[in-house]
């Protein structure tokens, strides 16, 4: 028996007011999950406001005109419903998967909020939602073992002028910097139909949910356009080496490298995250098996790719050192791997073993109502595409040994390579053994 | 913006006639060797999930060898004595397949998640990870040097250690709840491949295993297929295991663990609960999803949106066959960390001292009641819920009685549960953080004697 593929049903349409809205009906239970995307993020913060996307997507849930203050939480959940948001470079989405009965609720929820938010912001909110993200930012970054890689890494890769270069969670500067005044600049400027995608999956009728859509979202005007981001395009690599050494509250090093990859969507991509597959995702691929199963050097070991659709897209690996292996160990250990791979290549086998993973994963993920509407507003919001959702797997069947190896030629060399290595603080004389080679040159700053 | 203000508001709209919805039928059978099978059919995409399930959790751990039941179920991935040695997860990563080991408190899983096309072959090699695993030494050896790896890292991980030091001192030392469901650094120490084989000749046993599988199949060709692969495999029967759900004191302490550097404090405050087998057991969900359980739950909105004092605050009972924790578990700034301590125990006692409102009551319940079929969009949900029937011994109506159990809670059968059940004399506090940072703040709370300790959990 062969994977015959499968395809979700899709039907788009377009509202005057410019919000562009996809829909998908399965019938199989009675739930419909609804998931909004805009399309900004912490790229389109201003100089001096990192982490206000973010902080913005909390006041969301503080109320509108007519909900009051995480009153949509109590509603959501009291329709019998899950729901939550996230923030991300480019884009910020909303989310919820309700009983189908309650469709509507959802619909007018949304509206409200994207048509009437100003009415229910003040001051009292946004200091309380400003102190919930300040310690969301500790929760999350500061008192976590490597906890800053993902404000670190985008800070080595990007340049300093470009979007995706700062803090997506932000500085507790720029967190208390924020004001009112932003909050209404941002809402007038981003949070607008035209700027929005609106996905529906699940069990609803098609001709119903377009007239729900038009109901609520019909009257929201238009934006008056968003400002452009800066240009974001990257060469293909960072034609160096870069480095950066950090001392931080850890037990064991673990290292970060980076490669500038070819961006989410395009041909060469797809080979790209094929490579990620075989060489670091699940016990099988090459990193795990010969880092941690072989050679016992490696207490856990990834790769993976940001899917970055702008300008340039990140292939990460991510590799923690066993106990008593040094960081500089590490290193090379891991580079050696690359370096082998750059020069033997991949084996049909292993692309055969991506592909069968990437398979399995589409139908296992396309049985949530909420990863359906997640991806359609994904593929909508990229590519102005939701069908896209259906090609991906064939995308991925699509792809060669050949075109694999030409991605490993051509990105994972010494000319693109940027490390984030994390070495425990030399406190105790014995602690610091691990990292004694490397004592010399140890600091936080970027060294390239 | 000034066009929005003369756009038309709406109502807020009524909700639709809800459409029916029925948990997943299921078929039970019996294998001539006594291997039990119970078989979802799921129309809905080419995926099927397998879960088998054997009396093999932590609590089966024989004294001084705590982390024996999971370095088992974690072996039985590295590698069996026929088809070839260590290849085993990457043969079924070839077919797309996700396989899985592990032991929980009560029971241990081998659960593979496949396309319906892959089904046969997927299912052949996980005769061969259960039948004939190879414990081949050197690979044992690694995974305990994984899970040292892990206890090592879990010193600078804040979350985890509260975790962890908050049931180490909520049970007696007796109790196998004390010590972590992986062991400590003693214990894994300790472990040899020949106990592991012992564990595995013991426990894994066909006569007291369950098959759990959901999916794309048909009951009947799915039971040929498990008696060609499973069929001739004998063994005895085993009985589940247990230890000591006992408390390692029945009145109050603050456990204080230094953490020098540490930005915020992980608080951790509860008391042994209850066994998930217990005639109380919905109003004790609806009790503990008001007070923190939900986002809108009293904890949560007290912390979080009055005093912006952390991200989030909840409550859970970790449920087991016996007595698991009861927990509230929360990270606030080190500076409000007497004042956070303070608003959960206000909570407790205000949630002991009057009943819920109506409101508060059908928040809860009508939650309960309308998340239910969205618990189990996927195969592997579905297994999962099947497998709670199984390790509880609930009875096979479970959850066609689920909603209606949950609806009719009331009120006063709330009030009760926590009366009964939240027992503020003998709650235990952790935090893990700043001591001196917090030690003034917490000395104005008067909670209980202190205790410091250093992030080993030794005495300070």
């Amino acid at each position: 028996m062969q994977f015959t593929g499968m395809r979700i049903p899709i039907e788009t349409f377009r509202l005057p007011n410019g919000l562009f809205v996809t829909l998908s009906e399965d019938h199989t239970a009675p739930i419909v999950a609804v998931n909004l995307w805009y399309h900004v993020g912490s790229a389109n913060e201003r100089p001096g406001r990192t982490g206000f996307a973010h902080l913005f997507e909390h006041m969301l849930f503080q109320g509108s005109a007519d909900v009051g203050a995480n009153e949509h939480f109590e509603l959501i959940q009291r329709a019998g419903g899950t729901l939550n948001g996230s923030t991300w470079l480019d884009r910020t989405n909303y989310f919820e998967t309700v009983p189908s009965n309650q469709l509507e609720l959802v619909l007018w929820l949304e509206a409200n909020r994207m048509g009437w938010l100003l009415p229910a912001m003040s001051q009292q909110k946004l200091d309380t939602q400003r102190d919930v993200v300040k310690n969301e930012r500790r929760w999350s970054v500061d008192n976590q073992p490597y906890g800053t890689w993902w404000e670190r890494l985008p800070a080595l890769v990007f340049p300093e002028e470009h979007p995706f270069h700062h803090s997506l969670i932000g500085s507790m500067a720029d967190l208390d910097a924020a004001s009112l005044d932003d909050i209404k600049h941002f809402f007038a400027t981003y949070y607008t139909p035209d700027n929005a995608v609106l996905s529906i999956a699940g069990d609803f009728d098609a001709a119903d949910a377009r007239r729900l859509v038009d109901k609520y979202f019909g009257k929201i005007p238009a934006g008056r356009g968003k400002p452009p981001l800066p240009v974001m395009d990257l060469p293909a690599t960072f034609g160096e080496w870069k480095r950066v050494v950090v001392e931080d509250d850890v037990m064991l090093p673990r290292l970060f490298l980076a490669f500038r990859a070819p961006a989410f969507g395009t041909l060469p991509y797809y080979a790209s995250s094929v490579c990620a597959t075989i060489l670091g995702s699940r016990k099988g691929s090459r990193l795990y098996r010969r880092l941690v199963r072989e050679r016992q050097i490696a207490a856990e070991a990834q790769a993976f790719t940001y899917d970055l659709t702008k300008a340039s897209d990140l292939f990460v690996i991510d590799v923690t050192a066993r106990p008593s292996v040094s960081a500089e160990t590490l290193e090379r250990d891991v580079a050696d791997e690359v370096d082998v791979l750059v020069r033997d290549g991949v084996t049909e086998d292993e692309v055969a073993r991506a592909v069968a993973l990437v398979q399995a994963e589409f139908v296992a993920a396309m049985q949530s109502a909420g990863d359906r509407a997640d991806r359609l507003s994904m593929f909508a919001t990229y590519f102005k595409d939701p069908d896209l959702v259906n090609k991906q797997v064939q995308q991925y069947e699509a792809v060669t040994v050949a075109a694999v190896n030409a991605f490993v030629r051509e990105r994972l060399g010494e000319n693109n390579r940027a490390s984030l290595l994390f070495v425990p603080k030399s406190e105790g004389e014995g602690e610091a053994a691990a990292s004694d080679e490397l004592a010399a040159g140890v600091g936080s700053a970027v060294q390239s | 913006m000034t066009d929005i203000a003369t756009a038309e508001r709406l109502p807020r709209p009524k909700a639709g006639e809800p459409r029916p919805y029925q948990f997943p039928r299921f078929e039970r059978a019996v294998l001539p060797n006594g291997m039990k099978l119970i078989v979802a059919p799921i129309a809905k995409l080419p995926i099927v999930t397998i879960s088998v399930v054997a009396e093999a959790g932590a609590v089966a751990d024989p004294p001084m060898r705590a982390g024996l039941a999971q370095l088992t179920a974690k072996s039985l991935l590295e590698g069996t004595t026929s088809p070839d040695g260590t290849a085993i997860t990457d043969r079924f990563e070839r077919l797309g397949a996700s396989i899985d080991a592990h032991a929980d408190w009560d029971v241990a899983a081998v659960t593979v998640t496949t396309l319906t096309h892959k089904l046969a072959e997927s299912f052949d090699l996980l005769g061969a990870v259960l039948r004939r695993p190879g414990f081949n030494e050197r690979e044992v050896e690694r995974l305990k040097a994984e899970r040292l790896a892990e206890l090592l890292q879990q010193r600078a991980e804040p979350r985890g250690l509260a975790d962890e030091l908050f049931t180490r001192f909520l049970y007696d030392s007796r109790s196998r709840y004390a010590l972590p469901d992986g062991g400590d650094e003693t214990s894994v120490r300790g472990l040899a491949r020949a106990e592991v084989v012992r564990f595995y000749e013991a426990r894994y046993s066909p006569a007291s295993m369950t098959m759990i599988v959901a999916g794309d199949v048909e009951p009947s060709a799915f039971e040929r297929m498990a008696g060609a692969v499973f069929g001739d495999w004998r063994g005895i029967l085993t009985a589940p295991a247990s230890s000591s759900d006992e408390p390692a004191r029945g009145t109050r302490a603050l456990h204080i663990v230094n953490k020098p550097d540490a930005p915020q404090s992980e608080l951790r405050i509860g008391h042994v609960g209850l066994p998930r087998h217990h005639p109380e057991y919905f109003p004790v969900v609806i009790m503990n999803a008001v007070l923190g359980g939900l986002f809108s739950s009293r904890i949560n909105l007290n912390l979080r949106e009055v005093h912006g004092y952390t991200y989030g605050a909840n409550s859970y009972f970790d449920w087991r066959r016996q007595r698991g924790p009861w927990v509230v578990a929360t990270a606030v700034a080190s500076e409000v960390t007497h004042a956070a301590a303070t608003e959960v125990l206000k909570e407790i006692d205000r949630f002991r001292a009057a009943p819920i409102t109506e409101d508060e009551l059908t928040l809860a319940t009508s939650y309960l009641d309308g998340v239910f079929p969205i618990r189990f969009e996927t195969t592997s949900a579905i297994a999962s819920a099947l497998t709670t029937l199984v390790v509880y011994d609930l009875p096979d109506d479970w959850y066609d009685e689920y909603r209606a159990r949950v609806r009719a809670v009331t009120s006063s059968d709330v009030l009760l549960a926590a009366q009964r059940h939240l027992h503020p004399e003998a709650l235990q506090m952790v935090v893990v953080g700043n001591a001196a940072a917090v030690r003034e703040g917490m000395e104005t709370i008067a909670f209980g004697p202190v205790q410091r300790y250093d992030v080993e959990g030794r005495p300070a």
